[in-house]
């Protein structure tokens, strides 16, 4: 029954949203089937369609749980995007400053020399653990700032947002790009810090896809995430925080520490994102790199109702969504790409109004409250 | 005046109301009794237009009314004074009377003529309500007189009462009853809801015992008594009185030394209090509420910041003042808190789950010491020793706590913390919203918990309840202890007049 709930509202919420975006379609002049046909449909060809949604589902996966942990602590981080940005830098920086990477000026003037060249066996989860590690610093600041002084992480972390932003922005700019390149990235990271494709495991999925071992990462970290907050003591004590503050605090548990805590594992899991952006895909830290997935993992994780198989179902969704939105924008006369935004937004809506359409649910008999 | 006929209503599976019907005879006083859930409030609040019935049908004055909103209620000479009152703190009294009914014409407020015909009515019950006063100077029994005003002024014939007394002192009690008995004089119909039997006997003139959804019983005050309402509203016999052999006091556990608490905000609530606690016995502290028995409780159980706390607590010898909450539940210290919701309980966490917070970190909630995995299977049986011991219904370890009644909730609570076990247990409020069947079961598991040698702190603002339960009864008054008196001795009226400051 209870499970039931869980699934039926989400997935209400998702079908009434097509149906207002249908409405949408059909007023501004296409067929809702065809958008709907181009939309979904792109993202199930074999390879592209489903190598390309798992990669954009990814980052979601990411910042969706990162979200979920910190709402099970009872905290709202509006602050993914910064530390996940955070996170991509630092890691390329690792790649680059330990990779053994020169950056040279056109006339060969050293910018920047390496600190070590180590080998792909060390410097590859180095640059794992510290995408993890500034992602958790970032995330971190806001929850030790609330801890301490109790300001609002929400306020916090959308300000940091902005420092992190500029902050690796000038860097990019400044320090780690390569003299005369006109576009704001940073210098190549070293061949030993790359990650695979899945292509190179999967027989069919080509090696262009850039669908990378960072979507398996992805799925243990949903698997961690679930065995931390439901299996040990220490998620017993964020989610009992989460709950009602006051009764853990009676239960001896230190509300400032879980606070801290969640903020930090939610940064860290939103730097992972730097693991898939910089380790497997571009090779590089690329400024703006991000499709808002911060701001989209507050929406996977609302619709995922906190939950890690919620999220990754949800963050599949969303990137069924972003992957199709390249095909309605091509080829359908009116509907642009921004369909995909809306129906995102009228999925919110309605997850949120949740409790406006429990009561109907509730007259027409389908979820009786289960009688103790 | 007023006659319930056949009243049905459901809320989801649960029938709340099986076909009540009573009489309320005009010019009496007549009180409904019954357990939390038994359908009192919700017999009454259909009455005044808050629910509609799914069947039956209501009288006033002989003629069958459709009542479906309290202002058809007020149009009818209805009025109800709700348990929690419904005031804007900030704004005064004639405010607060003529929300909802503004004298004057559209655009302005005639506040000097409501001001006026406030204080007349205010006068012809001997309410003293200044009608200029703003509501957050008065204190709760005036404000529940607001409350009173406020029905009045919309000239009620019928006052519903839902549990008044819940919040006022002994004293306040009197005056409150007094009130009832001058509006009865002048013509007016009382309906009382309450669960304390003492009150049913003082002040009604009929009574209405109703059990689960249904009327059990219809009678004149007179010619009952407390044994028999008893019996009615729990369907079994009952033992109002607690049972308990002397205490055999033993050696000091927890002794405080010149203990002074600040508030949140900075504000002294408990002042210089120095007490001992012993083995084997049951001090109790009674007071009126918000005179410092919560911040007492709390920082014993290290639940204030020790900033805010000066002077020493000693247990069993130690000094622990600087201790955390965990801390001194590792030696022994256990916390029935006053607010099960808000302190005790994590009401969408399961029972399972509620039954370890506090001792989640060791056995048997995790495998091993230094283990961070919970154990799953020893979570259930803790969980499953916690309900059958305290015989917590339903017996469903799954159950989220949030499904509970107020006593199973209480239950849930206490065997956590009796469990533990404890040698020094702080209980608070044990009984506050909790069924008198459940009340007699936790009065009987506290006295076996001093028996056993536990030291046990007790608070409540149920003077009863202090007096049968305690060994040892202080009274608490703005923060400071100001007597101790013998509860087999002492009268309710010397200990109420110790309580507001009067004296000895």
């Amino acid at each position: 029954m209870k499970l039931l709930r869980e699934i039926l509202f989400p997935l209400l919420a998702v079908l009434l949203a097509f149906i207002v975006g249908g409405i949408v379609v059909f007023v501004i002049g296409d067929s809702p089937i065809q958008t709907y046909r181009l939309l979904i449909g792109s993202a199930f060809s074999w390879p592209d369609g489903i190598g390309y949604t798992l990669f954009y589902a990814t980052p979601l996966i990411f910042t969706g749980l990162a979200v979920a942990v910190a709402f099970r602590c009872g905290l709202l981080n509006i602050g993914a995007e910064g530390q996940l940005y955070i996170g991509a830098f630092a890691t390329a920086w690792v790649g680059i400053k330990f990779g053994g990477v020169f950056i040279k000026s056109p006339g060969g003037d050293i910018v920047s020399s390496p600190i070590a060249n180590l080998p792909m066996l060390v410097l590859l989860p180095l640059c794992c653990l510290v995408a993890i590690a500034a992602g958790a610093v970032w995330g971190g600041i806001p929850g030790l700032l609330k801890a301490r002084f109790g300001s609002h992480e929400v306020i916090n972390t959308i300000m940091l947002n902005f420092v992190a932003v500029a902050l690796v922005s000038y860097f990019t700019q400044y320090h780690y790009k390569t003299p005369g390149d006109a576009i704001l990235q940073t210098a190549p990271i070293s061949p030993s810090a790359h990650i695979a494709r899945l292509g190179k495991f999967v027989p069919g999925l080509p090696e262009r896809i850039p669908v990378n071992l960072a979507f398996v990462l992805a799925l243990i970290a949903c698997t961690l995430v679930y065995v931390l907050l439901w299996k040990t003591k220490w998620g017993y004590e964020i989610r009992a925080t989460g709950a009602n503050p006051s009764a853990a605090e009676y239960g001896g548990i230190s509300i400032r520490k879980q606070i801290i805590l969640a903020m930090a594992i939610s940064g860290g899991l939103a730097g992972m994102v730097g693991i898939n952006e910089v380790l497997g895909y571009r090779y590089r830290y690329y400024d703006g790199f991000s499709a808002n997935y911060g701001f989209v993992g507050i929406a996977v994780a609302l619709l995922g109702r906190n939950h890690p198989v919620g999220v990754f179902l949800a963050a599949i969704l969303f990137a069924i969504l972003l992957r199709g939105g390249i095909f309605v924008d091509a080829f359908t006369v009116h509907v642009s790409k921004d369909i995909v935004d809306m129906l995102q937004g009228i999925i919110i809506v309605f997850v949120a109004a949740e409790a406006a359409f429990r009561g109907p649910i509730k007259k027409f008999g389908l979820l009786k409250r289960a009688k103790v | 005046m007023l006659e319930l006929r056949n009243i049905t209503k459901r809320f989801g599976d649960v029938l709340a109301n099986d076909r009540v019907s009573f009489k309320v005879e005009p010019g009496t006083i007549h009180a409904i009794v019954g357990e939390n859930g038994a359908g009192k409030s919700t017999a009454m609040r259909i009455a005044y237009g808050f629910y509609t019935a799914d069947g039956g049908e209501i009288l006033v004055d002989g003629q069958v009314q459709e009542i479906r909103t309290p202002h058809d209620a007020i149009a009818l000479g209805i009025g109800m004074v709700h348990q929690h009152f419904m005031l804007v703190e900030p704004m005064t009294v004639a405010e607060n009377i003529v929300l909802g009914a503004e004298p004057g014409s559209s655009t302005s407020l005639d506040l000097r003529k409501a001001a006026e015909e406030i204080r007349k009515v205010s006068d012809e019950f001997k309410l003293a309500v200044d009608p200029n006063a703003t509501i957050e100077t008065l204190s709760v029994g005036q404000q529940q007189r607001v409350e009173l005003l406020k029905a009045l002024y919309r000239h009620a014939q019928l006052l519903i009462l839902d549990e008044p007394t819940a919040v006022l002192t002994p004293q306040e009690v009197e005056e409150f009853f007094a009130i009832l008995r001058r509006m009865r004089e002048q013509g007016k119909t009382i309906v009382i809801i309450t669960h304390k039997l003492s009150e049913v006997l003082a002040i009604s003139d009929n009574v209405t015992v109703m059990r689960d959804g249904r009327v059990v019983g219809d009678l004149r005050t007179a010619e009952t008594n407390a044994a028999e309402l008893a019996r009615l509203m729990v369907g079994r016999e009952v033992l109002l009185r607690v049972e308990k052999p002397d205490a055999r006091a033993g050696a000091s556990v927890c002794s405080l030394r010149g203990l002074s608490i600040l508030g949140r905000d900075g504000t002294k609530r408990v002042d210089n209090v120095s007490l001992e606690v012993r083995a084997g016995e049951i001090v109790g502290i009674a007071g009126v509420e918000g005179n410092g028995q919560t911040e007492l409780i709390e920082a014993l159980a290290g639940l204030i910041p020790g900033s805010h706390v000066s002077g020493s607590i000693a247990f069993e010898g130690h000094d622990i003042t600087g201790l955390d909450a965990r801390s001194r539940k590792e030696r022994g210290i256990a916390h029935v808190p006053e607010d099960r919701h808000r302190r005790g309980l994590l009401l969408d966490f399961s029972l399972a789950e509620n039954t370890i917070l506090g001792v989640h970190y060791r056995r048997p909630a995790v495998s091993g010491a230094g283990s961070f995995l919970l154990d799953q299977k020893g979570i259930q049986r803790r969980a499953e020793e916690v309900i059958r011991d305290f015989d917590v219904r339903p017996p469903n370890p799954l159950l989220p706590a949030r499904a509970l009644s107020g006593g199973n909730q209480q239950k849930l609570i206490i065997g956590r913390e009796f469990e533990l076990p404890p040698k020094l247990l702080l209980v608070s409020q044990p009984t506050r919203g909790v069924d008198i069947g459940a009340i007699e079961f936790i009065h009987r598991k506290i006295v076996a918990m001093r028996d056993a040698g536990c030291a046990v702190l007790l608070v409540s603002a149920e003077l009863e309840e202090v007096t049968a339960l305690s060994d040892r009864l202080l009274v608490i008054q703005k923060g400071r202890i100001v007597g101790e008196v013998d509860p087999k001795v002492a009268t309710n009226e010397e200990i109420g007049l110790m309580m507001t400051g009067g004296h000895r």
